[in-house]
């Protein structure tokens, strides 16, 4: 995992989030966000690490950094 | 000096929250010491899960609606119907549509979500859903009147009320065509913005079963962009086209304009405490139920249990006394599994739901619940 200096636009925290969870948090935001906008997703979720990333793979949004904060994770993704 | 609560919004979340106030503040209500207003944009409530069951020809629109002055005690509760245009967290002041404004010592927002399917291009023109009354009732005779052909259920919007829906609707619609003996000629595909058929991982595990056994087609990390209704498709952000001749959308959903305006919430949601439900942005401000961002599905059950825990709060607070109860996170949904079986799962912030294996017994639960929530909303249940 590696250090990070993105300053996010928004943070999305979405620890502990059961339903409809992190990545579906994230994906409402994404949509209603400005181009160039930087998310941080906070997730407690480790799914999350690989969901986030394969769901970004699918659009023309950026993967930024995952960071491991020790009590959750934070992901960092740029909007197209 | 009187304590003034004033409560935005009589749904679930309003309707339990001004019932359980009048019980835990009764003394104080009646020595004058305090006083709660309900105020509401119309004179009835809306029990939406009943619109599902609108669809299928199972319930009417008005089985839905009840007057709000039969749910609440309206001698102890101010019932205002009016509309609340401007919130002044600095006056503690909300303004009023009609003229006139109410001051508060403590205001709670509970003032919902609601579809904007126009959100979407060519959705209002291409497409169906059944997130409120017109529309369940326009979707009734679409589906009434569908004999073949391809029906797509798609979850557009993110967030939307009840995750549980997109699954109950795709497998009553299975169970439903079949017993008319027409399943053969209808294919049916539900469609969801992420890599599984839900949000929840045991749930998608659950329903991608049932999908199968079903022969309901599953299309996965499909985020519609817009509807083309001339030609019967939708086009997604992951540049993918789908094809239909029904389509029924899970549509997006807004927050009440009211919270944007006021500075309380950007997103049209009210950034709260997960625990207290405590406004982010404003003191003596609580917001449950769907206008709260809580990391939980905007359900009625949480409206239902954070309004619990926002009147206790409150009752200790005017009690001069340290609030102590906490939301966390408790949740419950039903999941309809067909015409005549259901499921439900229960949790909490942080937890992995466990899905039972559908009944006819769960299913009559949910039937009886559909008509014993009135006694939720009037804060017996």
């Amino acid at each position: 995992m590696s250090e990070t200096d993105y300053q996010p636009d928004q943070t999305i925290d979405a620890r502990d989030a059961t339903c409809p969870g992190p990545l579906m948090d994230l994906i409402g935001a994404v949509k209603a966000a400005d181009p160039d906008t930087v998310f941080e997703l906070q997730t407690s979720d480790a799914g999350s690490k690989d969901d986030v990333p394969e769901w970004v793979a699918e659009t023309d949004h950026e993967l930024l950094d995952i960071v491991d904060e020790g009590e959750h994770w934070s992901i960092y993704v740029r909007t197209a | 000096m009187t304590e003034h609560i004033v409560v935005v919004g009589a749904g679930t979340g309003g309707t339990v929250l001004a019932n359980r106030l009048t019980d835990d503040l009764r003394r104080e209500l009646d020595a004058g010491d305090v006083r709660v207003t309900l105020v509401n944009d119309g004179p009835e409530q809306t029990y939406k899960p009943a619109f599902l069951y609108v669809a299928f020809g199972e319930k009417t629109v008005a089985d839905a609606r009840r007057p709000v002055a039969d749910l609440v005690d309206t001698r102890r509760v101010d019932l205002v119907v009016d509309r609340v245009t401007g919130v002044d967290t600095g006056d503690k002041q909300v303004t009023l549509a009609e003229g006139g404004a109410l001051d508060y010592d403590h205001l709670v927002l509970a003032t919902g979500t609601a579809p904007v399917p126009d959100e979407t291009p060519g959705l209002v023109e291409g497409g169906h859903h059944f997130y409120g009354p017109e529309g369940a009732e326009a979707l009734r005779e679409a589906l009434a009147g569908f004999t073949e052909g391809h029906l797509v259920l798609s979850v557009i919007g993110v967030p939307h009320m009840c995750p549980a829906a997109p699954l109950e609707f795709v497998l009553m619609a299975d169970d439903w065509f079949r017993e008319r003996g027409l399943r053969e000629d209808i294919d049916i595909t539900y469609t969801y913005p992420i890599q599984r058929a839900h949000g929840i991982e045991s749930i998608a595990e659950w329903a991608t079963e049932r999908f199968e056994e079903r022969d309901i087609d599953v299309q996965t990390f499909v985020n519609p962009e817009e509807v083309d209704p001339e030609a019967g498709a939708i086009h997604t952000m992951e540049g993918k086209e789908i094809d239909y001749d029904l389509l029924v959308a899970i549509p997006p959903h807004a927050g009440d304009p009211l919270i944007a305006d006021s500075g309380l919430g950007e997103d049209g949601w009210v950034p709260v405490d997960n625990h207290t439900l405590e406004a982010e942005t404003a003191p003596d401000v609580y917001a449950i139920g769907d206008a709260a961002d809580v990391p939980t599905s905007k359900a009625g059950s949480v409206a239902h249990y954070e309004a619990g825990v926002v009147a206790d709060r409150l009752a200790a607070s005017v009690r001069g006394l340290t609030p102590t109860a906490t939301y966390d996170g408790k949740t419950i949904c039903f999941i309809e599994a067909g015409t005549d079986e259901a499921t439900f799962v229960e949790f909490g912030y942080g937890d992995e739901p466990v899905v039972r294996e559908p009944s006819r017994l769960l299913h009559w639960g949910k039937l009886a619940y559909n008509e014993a929530y009135w006694l939720t909303a009037r804060g017996v249940l």
